[in-house]
């Protein structure tokens, strides 16, 4: 129990990210394979957030004068995972526009009967 | 039979994840560089917002090359979905007067709300990619609303390639200017936690947000035109 408590946003955030590979592996639709990688993503966002996590600690801003700096969390992974974030989201789109088009191809989104996709 | 075998790799990732996490103690990180870049970003950036400093400065080069993702997504959404013959007019209902009126409400409010989060990126919680993704949500309302119009294409076009020139060319200014090495921070840094301070960091905050937001509104316009 005590391990859960201490480690509960890694499990949290593996949690996650177990289930997108799944959903990778496992599914036959596209877009059901494309919510995979999208939830994959947001699994490695929250893992990376909760690397740089302190206890009691507040966000990297000195907006006031009485806020210490060794009573702030590490700006490196927020840093990170602001731009991935957007650039996820780009991702997303880019491969849901290639989703369209092998749509439009095909008339199918099941991967198996997509000839040269199969695996 | 692929459920098993996937599901028998997915235990073996999990049995590596757990042997090597449980070993690190969670709650207290112990980096050298976000220690570093907390006690020294006020004084060598100017900017009261860390994250901004770790962004902008200290990864300023960095954070070009993920913009240049972006672009290259964007692009590469638009010439996907262009190639194609355009599809045939969907039917649309006109939008319901509640939608139109608030549009027209909300619509300079939500642009104005972007510009501040991607103005006082250095002073508050926000930034350019922050305020960039905002103003791109006001287009979508747009194209929610009257449909087929919206973005002027080449004001877009204009609007990022001219902003992401604004933050190379700060870049070269400050090879040539400042401390000689790519995107220093060349102007005076004045006063923490005032509007004009952090030299460049607002700027270059400044160019990203109208960067991504206009690369947003046109992924949007592609999405919802084009397919």
């Amino acid at each position: 129990m005590e391990f859960l408590a201490d480690y509960i946003y890694y499990i949290g955030a593996f949690g996650l990210i177990i289930i997108g590979l799944l959903i990778v592996l496992v599914k036959h639709n596209l877009i059901k394979v494309i919510i995979g990688l999208s939830i994959l993503d947001t699994g490695i966002n929250l893992f990376l957030i909760s690397v740089g996590y302190l206890k009691n600690g507040t966000a990297p801003i000195f907006s006031r004068t009485d806020l210490e700096p060794g009573n702030m969390v590490d700006p490196v992974p927020q840093a990170l995972v602001l731009t991935a974030i957007v650039i996820g989201v780009a991702i997303l789109a880019l491969a849901l526009s290639l989703a369209v088009k092998l749509y439009k191809h095909y008339g199918t989104l099941d991967l198996r009967k997509i000839k040269e996709q199969r695996w | 039979m692929r459920v098993i075998l996937s599901i028998l790799v997915l235990i073996v990732i999990c049995l590596g994840i757990v042997s090597s996490l449980h070993r690190i103690p969670f709650g207290n990180p112990e980096t050298k560089i976000g220690k570093y870049c907390i006690n020294k970003g006020r004084e060598e950036t100017g900017a009261a917002n860390i994250v901004t400093s770790v962004v902008v400065n200290y990864r300023g080069f960095d954070t070009l090359g993920e913009v240049t993702i972006l672009f290259l997504a964007a692009i590469g959404l638009g010439s996907i979905l262009t190639s194609m013959s355009k599809w045939s007019q969907r039917k649309t209902e006109p939008a319901s007067l509640i939608l139109k009126t608030g549009c027209r409400f909300l619509l300079p409010l939500i642009l104005l709300f972007g510009a501040y989060i991607f103005i006082h990126g250095h002073l508050s919680p926000g930034g350019g990619f922050q305020g960039g993704a905002i103003i791109a949500s006001a287009f979508l309302l747009i194209y929610l609303t009257f449909h087929g119009k919206g973005m002027n294409e080449t004001g877009s076009k204009v609007t990022e390639s001219s902003s992401g020139l604004i933050f190379i060319l700060l870049g070269l200014i400050g090879l040539a200017v400042g401390n000689h090495y790519f995107l220093s921070n060349f102007l005076p840094k004045g006063q923490l936690n005032d509007l004009f301070s952090a030299g460049i960091i607002p700027l270059i905050y400044i160019a990203i947000g109208l960067k991504v937001g206009s690369e947003l509104a046109k992924v949007i316009y592609n999405l919802m035109e084009k397919s």
